[in-house]
């Protein structure tokens, strides 16, 4: 099968849901310009024309209400913005609106809009483009948030979330946007509340998400040359999300170590280790771990952002940790051949 | 619509909120109420201009314009009543109703956060080649809100068939013009700098705000872009509520009498004679009796109510 990255299968899966239904529209800061959200937007305009593509002013709290009312009014917009820090103007239609309007008006009304939001990391991205706040978003009754890891997932549930009825989070980790996998040309949806069980073993869970599953991945290989087996869950969606899987490899594993790209306190891996523990609590061979940021912005220096960050050395050491296992050297272990604020030789700044 | 009719949709709506005030006590309408009298007229005039296509959204006020677009009357009153009945089945309250059948898309409680929706309506009217318009209700608080300079400046930007109707009915809960806004701006005029064409007038003069909006309306299908109106009026009650609230200190009882003066339905009560207005009123108050019963006799929503309500797709 073809290969192509995470980037060109969302533009894909935006040109298929546009040639299949006009109703489809896509619009955001810098949509048509010519870098096209990194990618992801190139040559829509010019396939399907300035009113179903277009730019817009600098307006987010409006451009998200506006994208509500088209949506209540039989468009399936998708809205995007280059950084999901500044999507933090539009709380307010967000939260107060799209994720209520169902229920508010008694099922008589729904809003079908997908908003995909970019999460930055490196680079000097800092306290105000680097924001992780998956959980912020899921603790929302009437949002779904999805946030895959490879090209494969992201266009199979970019698909299915422009074709939901409802409003759908769709959070693209910068990282991942180089990445490659095998994605098949034409329409394929994967449901929303499905996560993907991308290592099988049998001593350790780890539940992970976007960026943090590559580094797991990387972790585990490590893991496995010392005899050490893991269940690697990549949840693809945080609401909802797919706790009979979460429960079932723990039951079988008996330990859990929740990653999160975010700040820990109130995190998703809080609620991972939360429902783990109520729901797992005999299952379970020792305390459930957590590994996630400082609960502190992010720093921007280079020579911050090495530390604040967690990365394979982390989960390997903390999977060790749980499985009582002597720590082992990693001096010759994980180590990259560019710098750490920077996912591979592809990304050359700025943003 | 002949004025004769304007007047009487205007009573009907005052008769309305009269009797919502009136039983508000009876602790059965457990929820907000945020009532329109005084200021029927704008409600009226601007949907007497509109059809079932013509897409309305309004904000907590909203029973005036729900009531004026056509909405049910036995379901708002069930929906005050938080009955399974109600527009929203019970889930909306006073402040969220909904009437699609007629065009009547939503209200909500949140200031100015209703602009930017009408405003998306609008664009999908203009995307899908709808002929109909769309129409924001909304007060003089919601202009200081930054929704709405974005939701104009959109409008403006891609000539959408957009009518923005701001009553300004000088306060915002207890808080005047006076502290919220420069003196001597008048709305109308620093809206106009934005690229909009604007007009202005008496919001309780229901011929005045019918030919305004008609003339705006024309305008939007001739393809001259969206519209912004403004019209002044005043709140006979308190901000959110069944009672008088002159006592309370935030306005005087001067400046209510004087709006009084100035009622909507005065040259109603002024040619007719006491007889037709009891004939109206006889007539109004039967269906007002059938939607109060209704709204009593009908059941609560279940909780397996609210989450089929709730119900998203594919989970």
């Amino acid at each position: 099968m073809r290969k192509i990255s995470f980037a060109e299968s969302i533009n894909e899966a935006i040109a298929l849901a546009m040639r299949q239904s006009e109703n489809v529209i896509t619009y955001g800061l810098g949509v048509p310009d010519p870098k096209g959200v990194f990618g992801t937007t190139l040559n829509l305009q010019e396939e399907f024309g300035s009113e179903r593509v277009f730019d817009t002013p600098t307006s987010e709290n409006a451009m998200t209400g506006i994208g509500i009312g088209a949506a209540i009014n039989g468009l399936r917009p998708i809205m995007v913005h280059q950084r999901l820090d500044f999507f933090l103007l539009a709380m307010d239609q967000l939260i107060n609106n799209a994720a209520k309007w169902r229920v508010m008006f008694g099922g008589n009304s729904n809003v079908p809009i997908t908003i995909r939001l970019i999460i930055g990391h490196g680079w000097g991205q800092g306290p105000t483009h680097s924001q992780n706040l998956q959980a912020i978003f899921s603790h929302i009754p009437g949002l779904k948030v999805v946030i895959p890891t490879t090209a494969y997932d992201a266009k199979g549930l970019l698909l299915e979330s422009i074709f939901d009825e409802d409003p759908v989070i769709f959070l693209e980790h910068r990282w991942l946007h180089g990445l490659q996998s095998d994605v098949p040309e034409g329409d394929y949806r994967i449901p929303i509340g499905e996560a993907a069980l991308v290592r099988e073993g049998d001593d350790l869970t780890i539940v992970s998400l976007a960026y943090m599953t590559i580094e797991a991945m990387h972790a585990i290989e490590e893991l496995n040359n010392l005899g050490i087996s893991c269940d690697l869950l990549d949840l693809r969606s945080t609401s909802p999300l797919d706790w009979s899987k979460v429960f079932q490899s723990v039951k079988k594993t008996g330990r859990l170590l929740a990653l999160d790209s975010a700040s820990g306190s109130f995190s998703i891996s809080s609620e991972v280790v939360a429902k783990v523990s109520m729901h797992c609590h005999e299952d379970l061979k020792c305390a459930p771990k957590r590994l996630a940021l400082d609960d502190i912005p992010s720093p921007t220096s280079f020579g911050l952002t090495k530390d604040y960050y967690i990365g394979a050395k982390e989960i390997f050491e903390t999977a060790l940790k749980i499985l009582n296992k002597p720590p082992a050297n990693t001096s010759n272990k994980f180590l990259k051949d560019h710098p750490h604020d920077v996912p591979g030789d592809w990304f050359k700044g700025p943003f | 619509m002949n004025l004769p009719d304007l007047q009487q949709a205007m009573f009907r709506i005052r008769l309305i909120e009269e009797a919502i005030a009136n039983r508000y006590s009876e602790e059965k309408m457990r929820c907000p109420v945020h009532l329109a009298i005084g200021q029927e007229a704008i409600a009226v005039g601007v949907c007497a201009n509109l059809t079932n296509e013509d897409l309305v959204l309004s904000s907590h006020r909203a029973h005036a314009h729900f009531l004026a677009k056509g909405g049910n009357l036995r379901s708002m009153i069930a929906e005050l009543y938080g009955k399974v009945t109600g527009c929203s089945k019970g889930m909306g309250g006073s402040t969220h109703l909904i009437d699609t059948a007629v065009g009547f898309m939503g209200s909500t409680a949140i200031v100015g956060n209703t602009i930017p929706v009408a405003v998306g309506l609008a664009l999908a009217s203009k995307i899908k080649r709808s002929s109909s318009i769309s129409c924001a209700f909304f007060g003089d608080g919601a202009v200081e809100e930054g929704a709405f300079y974005e939701s104009v400046n959109f409008a403006v930007l891609h000539k959408l068939p957009m009518l923005f109707i701001c009553e300004n009915n000088l306060y915002s809960v207890y808080s005047g013009l006076d502290v919220r806004q420069p003196n001597r701006r008048q709305i109308y005029e620093m809206v106009a700098g934005m690229g909009i064409e604007v007009d202005h007038g008496n919001g309780n003069c229901i011929l005045e705000v019918s030919q305004k909006v008609c003339e705006a309306k024309e305008k939007i299908l001739s393809g001259k872009g969206p519209q912004f109106l403004e019209f002044e009026t005043y709140r006979w009650r308190e901000h959110c509520g069944p009672n008088y609230d002159n006592d309370i200190g935030y306005r005087s009882e001067q400046e209510f009498k004087e709006w009084q003066k100035r009622d909507p339905l005065r040259e109603m009560f002024d040619t007719h004679s006491e007889k037709k207005i009891m004939d109206i009123t006889k007539k109004i108050s039967l269906e007002i009796d059938d939607a109060f019963a209704f709204a009593d006799e009908s059941k609560f929503p279940q909780e397996s109510d609210l989450h089929e309500a709730f119900h998203l797709t594919s989970i």
